[in-house]
């Protein structure tokens, strides 16, 4: 039986929350190491703190070697959205470095606990990776800059005024002596760093703010980059696992000795209540013995779960009878429709999508009672430390995780069930090296997906065309009541609301006389993750497809009935207005091409995309040009901001025309990209980037524009065929690309 | 057992005759720059040449791969010197995550082997490779970029 409102859901005991272990546990791990609250940032000191080559941290994002060689500390993941080079640009700017002997290093979690979380948050997501770590990243360069600046002073006997720094070298303006960062690196790291610290207005930027190459490119296109799936180790055995396809179901038996004597196999082990792992010699073994293994599941309370009984009561929760979170109000909405003029209703929805990284899932371990080291890919390095700390049940002290380079993120790698399941296995095969690596039918089918809901809209006109009142009603799944309980307030879940929220990173762009958001909270089993964009993608879809369908209602443009609502909300306006110059909107399209706009806030930016498009008998659609807005306050890399952009369209438009993971007897139908596509080059339009950078404030890049990727695409579809289209994926109403 | 010609050595791995050529390059050989996508030779990322011939190496026995020329993305460089499609790669700073990038320049030296000069519809036609990150619109400005080189 499934449970039936948000309140019957949170007594049902397979959507239960849990306690969020992995905070309660990197809790612990830091108040073992002697931190009680907040960070400690260490921005040098007397005590020379060496790298393990022996070169001396000035502090503890920067480390000058004899050769001048600059090594700078990124904490947070690099998974191809550019942040190490972001990160990298404003350290060196604020050090005044020479870019050309940059280089850079991941610290381990390990090290940064034992340090008292030195290098800070680790967390890769919600497009935060340089916008929430600018301050200090920057902080550590400007300092050490000064510290190396004092240490020649020191040497020269002249006061720090009188010198300055630039590409590497000190120069005594004065007598026009230099020395290199090299030279005085050492006795920089036995200064106290300075108190004061005054960073650089961004439009003296140098290195910053410029499109400069990303770090990692070459050994991306030699085979050299290793990513987790490439970890070897001496001794090394390999894993296969295979997870219940039911969520929520348990291993019942298996039957180990149908696969005794095949090839490499090692051992056979149960991982946790719901997994099964073959070890062997090398990967293929492993699977081939897997796929052999006769295993009989415990199917559990959800076998019976498809799509269709998902939907049902998604679709119940749309009853405005039913209890829904209030997330966004004001004025009386549902007065306002029942005395008006004219009313417009529409229903949407929005289904599962798998992350599906290029990379399968994949973790190696090796564990003895003294140690448990990890090897992986991960958005969270604190987050796979601590839950190899849970798994291993060793001291922080015995833990580290070593993060390698990410085959694709989009979110999934936040999530640590495959640093958890990794660790479980090399438990039980002490002092041996086990790599676990997912199939990619695995990897399908035990996804942490995009969330599903459904959204009723309903907009009111007064006799004189004006939209009085808008009701936006969201049914549906909430991630962070899976995943982090802790965070809803009350109950509610406040990200549930981005895009369509009253204020902050994610607040809507326009303003109705009577507007009320809500949500009535329906979590299937489906387990859900944080999916590139995450509640922006629905919401986007949902508003900007339904403020067409508004101004189709009184025969407006769709541009210019946004505006008259955008009024107070400039800085959307500004990317909005900024697509429509770009693309010409309001001049003739060429024969055959239709346009579509939309906009969206996301991740502390504003971002708006319109599509032109031509459609053929239908429902062959050619995308053949894209013009896509941002404003994050500031780029610090325009090259992959743009890269950020066209991407978005890719992943964004994938979901939209081939995405879609359905239900069938409780387990995700989808088992690889035969079954969940992705765009190719032939479907790729041409994506122009408009950036508008305001300043004042640092907003993301990764996320928000792949929310306007689909809208925008979708109200092209119907300026093109007057069709609108409200249920996803495209390939289920046979849409597909021309 | 089989003698595979990786990069123009000859290798003798111990595997069943119906190992895919992708998991006996992986993990007997020990050249990890071809990734595992799907398996299935849905993505790409697999891509190898043999005998000239971009080929999806996970969907290649090693029975069926024995005796011919086998390229990786590790012997694509000739005598220490960069392939163009790797230079215009790096020129275009075309991968983001990379992952897909081994296959994906893979199947683009042997298109610009046997059409130097490809058109877009050529690209569109030649190059399936799935890059979830989204760089196609670098890829096909650096395959230009190498035809022209």
């Amino acid at each position: 039986m499934l449970p039936r409102t948000h309140k019957d859901a949170a007594m049902n005991q397979h959507v239960m929350p849990k306690l969020n272990r992995r905070a309660f546990v990197i809790g612990t791990a830091t108040a073992s190491a002697g931190l009680a609250l907040g960070l400690d940032l260490p921005f040098g000191g007397p005590a020379v703190v060496r790298a393990a080559d022996g070169a001396p941290e000035v502090n503890a994002w920067v480390v000058i070697r004899p050769d001048d060689t600059v090594v700078i500390r990124i904490a947070r993941s690099e998974m191809g959205q550019g942040t190490l080079t972001g990160l990298a640009q404003l350290v060196a700017e604020e050090l005044e470095c020479d870019w050309s002997k940059v280089t850079t290093e991941y610290p381990t979690p390990g090290q940064s606990v034992a340090r008292k979380r030195a290098w800070g948050d680790f967390s890769t997501g919600g497009s935060r990776g340089i916008r929430t770590s600018q301050d200090y990243v920057r902080k550590g360069g400007a300092t050490a800059r000064l510290m190396l600046i004092q240490a020649a002073a020191n040497e020269w006997k002249v006061p720090a005024s009188e010198c300055k720094a630039a590409n590497s070298v000190i120069t005594h303006t004065p007598s026009g002596k230099t020395t290199t960062y090299g030279k005085v690196a050492e006795a920089a790291a036995k200064l106290e760093p300075p108190a004061d610290v005054k960073l650089k207005d961004p439009k003296d930027w140098t290195i910053a703010g410029k499109g400069l190459k990303r770090l990692d490119t070459v050994d991306k296109t030699t085979g050299k980059m290793v990513y987790g799936i490439d970890v070897k180790l001496p001794g090394m055995l390999n894993a296969a696992i295979k997870d219940c396809p039911v969520f929520g179901g348990k291993v019942k038996s298996f039957d180990e000795a149908k696969i005794a004597g095949m090839k490499g196999v090692k051992k056979v082990v149960q991982v946790g209540e719901s997994a099964v792992a073959v070890v062997a010699d090398t990967w293929w073994h492993a699977k081939t013995a897997l796929d052999a293994l006769p295993i009989v599941w415990d199917e559990g309370p959800n076998a019976k779960v498809s799509s269709e009984t998902i939907a049902t009561w998604l679709a119940e929760g749309l009853d405005n009878a039913q209890p829904a979170y209030v997330g966004n109000q004001n004025g009386d909405a549902k007065a306002a429709i029942a005395s008006a003029a004219k009313k417009v209703e529409a229903v949407y929805s929005y289904p599962y999508q798998n992350h599906a990284t290029m990379e399968p899932m994949n973790a190696t371990v090796l564990y003895t009672p003294d140690k448990c080291e990890v090897w992986c890919g991960t958005q969270n390095g604190e987050a796979a430390f601590a839950a190899a700390l849970e798994a291993s049940g060793l001291p922080a002290e015995k833990v580290d995780v070593h993060k390698l380079m990410l085959g694709g993120g989009f979110g999934r790698r936040g999530m640590t069930d495959y640093v958890r399941q990794a660790v479980a296995i090399a438990k039980q095969m002490p002092g041996t090296p086990i790599k676990l690596l997912w199939s990619r039918e695995e990897d399908m089918q035990h996804g942490k997906y995009h969330p599903i809901t459904q959204c009723k809209l309903t907009g009111a006109f007064d006799a004189d065309n004006n939209l009085v009142a808008l009701h936006y009603r969201l049914s549906g799944q909430s991630i962070l009541f899976s995943v982090r309980p802790e965070a809803l307030q009350n109950g509610m879940d406040p990200a549930a609301f981005q895009g369509v929220a009253q204020a902050g990173e994610a607040a809507i762009g326009y303003s109705v006389p009577n507007l009320l958001v809500e949500h009535s909270m329906r979590n299937p089993h489906v387990p859900p993750g944080f999916w590139r964009g995450v509640n922006v993608n629905h919401n986007a879809i949902y508003m900007e497809c339904f403020m067409d369908e508004l101004a189709l209602a009184v025969g407006q443009d769709p541009l210019e009935f946004r505006r008259k609502l955008m009024g107070k909300h400039p800085k959307h306006l500004a990317v909005l207005n900024a697509v429509a110059e770009r693309i010409g909107w309001g001049t003739p399209a060429p024969q055959g091409v239709y346009r579509g706009i939309a906009q969206v806030m996301g991740y502390g930016s504003y971002v708006a995309g319109a599509a032109e498009i031509s459609v053929t008998d239908g429902s062959k659609i050619k995308v053949h040009r894209i013009v896509a807005s941002t404003d994050p306050g500031y780029v610090v890399n325009p090259a992959q901001v743009e890269r950020q952009i066209a991407g978005s369209f890719v992943y964004g438009l994938s979901a939209l025309f081939y995405g879609g993971c359905t239900v069938k007897d409780g387990r995700i139908e989808q088992t690889n990209f035969d079954t969940y596509n992705s765009m190719r080059i032939n479907e790729m339009p041409k994506v122009e980037s408009v950036m508008v950078p305001s300043g004042g404030f640092w907003g993301g890049v990764g996320e928000p524009t792949i929310g306007v990727a689909a809208p925008a695409v979708l109200n092209a579809y119907f300026a093109a065929t007057g069709k609108r289209i409200r249920s996803f994926p495209l390939r289920n109403q046979n849409i597909s690309f021309a | 057992m089989a003698n595979l010609k990786i990069n123009g050595k000859t290798i003798t791995v111990d595997v069943e005759d119906d190992t895919p050529l992708l998991w006996a390059i992986r993990e007997n050989v020990g050249l990890t720059g071809t990734k595992y996508g799907c398996g299935i030779a849905q993505c790409g990322a697999c891509t190898v040449h043999i005998d000239g011939v971009a080929m999806r190496s996970c969907g290649v026995t090693v029975s069926e791969a024995a005796g011919k020329e086998i390229t990786t993305i590790e012997g694509l460089a000739a005598g220490g010197v960069m392939h163009k499609v790797q230079l215009a790669w790096i020129a275009s700073d075309v991968p983001q995550c990379g992952y897909c990038q081994s296959g994906m320049i893979m199947a683009v030296a042997a298109l610009l082997k046997d059409n130097p000069k490809p058109t877009d519809d050529d690209i569109n036609d030649a190059i399936t490779n799935i890059c979830r990150c989204g760089t196609f619109q670098q890829v096909r400005e650096a395959i230009h970029a190498a035809a022209n080189a």
